[in-house]
């Protein structure tokens, strides 16, 4: 079967600062992916290479066996990759509502329409109405997004991830600040959401990262290094030298 | 629908809601309707018909600044060719006769303002923020100066004029007078904000929003932040045009003033002054402005300089414009805690008041000693008469502004007291700011 996501020889360098030197790896299809490494590695800017935020320097991106480096994103979300943001990215000054509202047109084909009714639409508040219930803010509904607390604006932002239907989903540390109780509650979330769906999760917190994948990459300075199911990493030499025994040290 | 629609949607609107929102339209057509014979003039009806086209331009303003983040310094452009070419259309129509009554001619502006919107506009949607503020700037001097060159289309500096009442007649309807002219304007007016307001009801007007929040968001939802500036800019552009044309009509004359840049800097104004925020503050703007404008001229050789003043005024304390600040008394008006800050506004009124008075004598006395200091020193502003030349003025006019400040401060802060106060009620009331 082909792979959800395959990167082939990724190069990307910013002047003259290589950040990913040859990165290559799958994710398969329903895969629940994670991406671990220490801070600089390249992950963040593997996310924005995938979804279309930056170009590689050399290399190329498969989406469903499809070349979609170069595309824009929201090419690429519409064949269907949605990601999120390590630092909030909502639209703040409209509701929760509005929010995922937004995240959901395009996919219900509503495109750039300007002769209908939006709260004439059934399959638009349909699927509005299950992800806000989804992301259990059905409560601030009408709270504007800015106004909400970090880790709301945390599960909006994974709502707006979500809501397009997208069958391939990035999360760009979605725990990131969170408290125990809260990441328990988002990891629930995420478990759920992405049920049926293939996911690649960069991720910090490793009980998140332990629990929920069924594979992971470890990238260190713009390498992956290995790749493997949370056992197979776990007994990893180099990973343990040059990642898991820097977190234990 | 599902079970979860209905539980966690916002409500469709009841009956009663729906009764509402009708009724605020009827009542607006009706008000139309009415206005003509209750302010009867000519000078009134003249002022409504300024007033109806200010509101189409400000709104059709506000749908590229509030709705869709994007500050331009050149709406005047697609204002001033919609007036253009439906004088020269009144021409043509006229000399062959067509059988194309006054009342759609606008239509040709509203097209006019769309076409150039959509031919100048996909190069400057591509980014919004300063370089799509600076490329508006240019376009704007590019076709305000071709307006004095090109002389055969636009006329020069006399601009070009035209007779609307040569035109095919509807129902005997000869548009001479001034009522049919602000019966024209005035369905016109309806008609265009029902469509602009229609407009953010609508998915683009929803991602215009979107795109006003986070540009870079919307791109990884399936949007592209371009397009959707670029309709955004064309819709804009139509409404504009609108409005040139019925200025236009209005005045028989297009002019290059009607593309230059205080055309545009008073559309700004209008705007922001009203507010960006909600729906209504561009036509509160607009009705403001307009009147302001029209008022001030007769009362005060410096009028622009009062004008700048008050801009600079809303944007420093009132960003939210005037609709902000009326806006946010709903919360408190709906927990009845509104009698809290009243009293406090009473008093400060008072100071505040002083405070200005003293410095609209000093601006005065300032602009007599350096604009015309041959003139007789007793003048006239706001009605009022002094003399200019009179050590009393001159003490008050630096007493009033510093002593009221210094009072105004302190019952400033009594009203922040209050306001507080109220607010922290209304919120235990569960009233939501």
């Amino acid at each position: 079967m082909t792979p959800a996501i395959e990167l082939w020889g990724i190069r990307k360098s910013f002047g003259d600062i290589a950040i990913l030197r040859d990165v290559s790896f799958s994710v398969a299809q329903d895969e629940r992916h994670a991406l671990i490494g220490p801070n600089g590695a390249g992950k963040s800017t593997t996310f924005n290479l995938i979804s279309g935020y930056m170009k590689p320097t050399s290399g190329s991106v498969l989406l469903h066996g499809e070349v979609i480096s170069g595309l824009p994103p929201y090419q690429i979300n519409r064949r269907g990759l949605s990601r999120s943001f390590q630092v909030t990215n909502v639209f703040p000054n409209m509701s929760v509502w509005e929010n995922l509202r937004c995240a959901v047109l395009w996919s219900t084909g509503q495109r750039y329409a300007f002769w209908k009714n939006i709260d004439n639409l059934p399959e638009v508040r349909e699927r509005t109405a299950q992800i806000l219930s989804d992301i259990n803010l059905s409560g601030r509904r009408d709270v504007t997004a800015g106004l909400l607390t970090y880790a709301e604006q945390r599960a909006l932002e994974i709502g707006i991830t979500v809501a397009g239907g997208a069958d391939v989903i990035l999360l760009d540390e979605p725990t990131a600040g969170m408290s125990r109780a809260e990441t328990e509650h988002a990891v629930a979330l995420i478990r759920r959401l992405s049920e049926g769906r293939t996911l690649l999760i960069v991720e910090h917190d490793m009980s998140v990262v332990f629990g929920l994948a069924d594979r992971i990459s470890v990238m260190v300075y713009g390498q992956i290094v290995a790749s493997g199911t949370p056992e197979e990493i776990r007994g990893n030499a180099k990973v343990r030298e040059a990642y898991l025994g820097e977190e234990a040290a | 629908m599902s079970e979860i629609a209905k539980t966690v949607a916002p409500p469709l609107p009841t009956a009663a809601e729906k009764l509402r929102f009708y009724g605020i339209w009827a009542t607006s057509l009706l008000l139309l309707l009415l206005l003509p014979n209750i302010f009867s003039s000519g000078a009134a009806l003249t002022t409504f018909c300024l007033i109806g086209i200010s509101i189409i331009f400000s709104l059709s303003y506000n749908i590229l600044l509030g709705q869709t983040g994007m500050l331009s310094f050149g709406h005047a452009v697609y204002y001033g060719l919609g007036g253009f070419l439906v004088i020269h259309a009144i021409n043509i129509i006229g000399a062959n006769k067509l059988p194309i009554p006054l009342p759609v001619i606008p239509l040709i502006g509203g097209l006019t303002g769309l076409s150039f919107a959509a031919l100048l506009g996909w190069v400057s949607t591509k980014r919004s923020g300063t370089a799509f503020a600076m490329i508006s700037l240019g376009v704007a001097e590019l076709i305000a100066s071709s307006a004095l060159i090109l002389r055969t289309f636009f006329g020069g500096e006399a601009g070009i004029s035209a007779n609307r009442t040569r035109l095919f007649k509807l129902l005997d309807l000869s548009f001479g007078p001034q009522i049919q002219i602000y019966y024209l304007v005035a369905a016109w007016t309806l008609i265009a904000v029902l469509a602009m307001y229609a407009l953010t009801r609508t998915p683009l007007g929803r991602v215009c929003n979107a795109v006003r929040d986070n540009p870079e968001r919307v791109q990884f939802v399936g949007y592209n932040p371009h397009v959707v500036r670029y309709l955004a800019f064309c819709f804009s552009g139509f409404f504009a045009g609108i409005a040139g044309a019925l200025a236009a009509i209005n005045f028989e004359i297009a002019n290059s003033a009607y593309l230059g840049a205080q055309q545009s800097g008073t559309v700004l104004f209008a705007t922001y002054i009203g507010g960006i925020g909600f729906f209504v503050g561009p036509i509160l703007g607009a009705i403001f402005v307009t009147i302001l404008s029209l008022g001030l001229s007769d009362l005060t050789q410096v009028w622009q300089l009062y004008f700048g003043l008050i801009f600079i005024s809303v944007v420093l304390f009132a960003p939210g414009g005037i609709t902000g600040v009326l806006m946010m008394h709903r919360p408190l008006l709906k927990a009845g805690t509104l009698q809290k800050v009243l009293p406090s506004y009473l008093i400060a009124l008072v100071p505040t008041l002083a405070m200005i008075a003293g410095l609209v004598l000093a601006i005065e006395t300032i602009v007599h000693y350096t604009v015309n200091p041959g003139d007789d020193s007793h003048i006239k502003a706001f009605g009022i008469g002094f003399d200019a030349a009179s050590p009393f003025v001159w003490a008050i006019s630096v007493i009033l502004p510093i002593g009221g400040y210094l009072v105004a401060r302190k019952t400033w802060t009594w009203v922040a007291d209050a306001w507080g106060e109220a607010t922290s009620l209304a919120e235990n009331k569960g009233v939501a700011s």
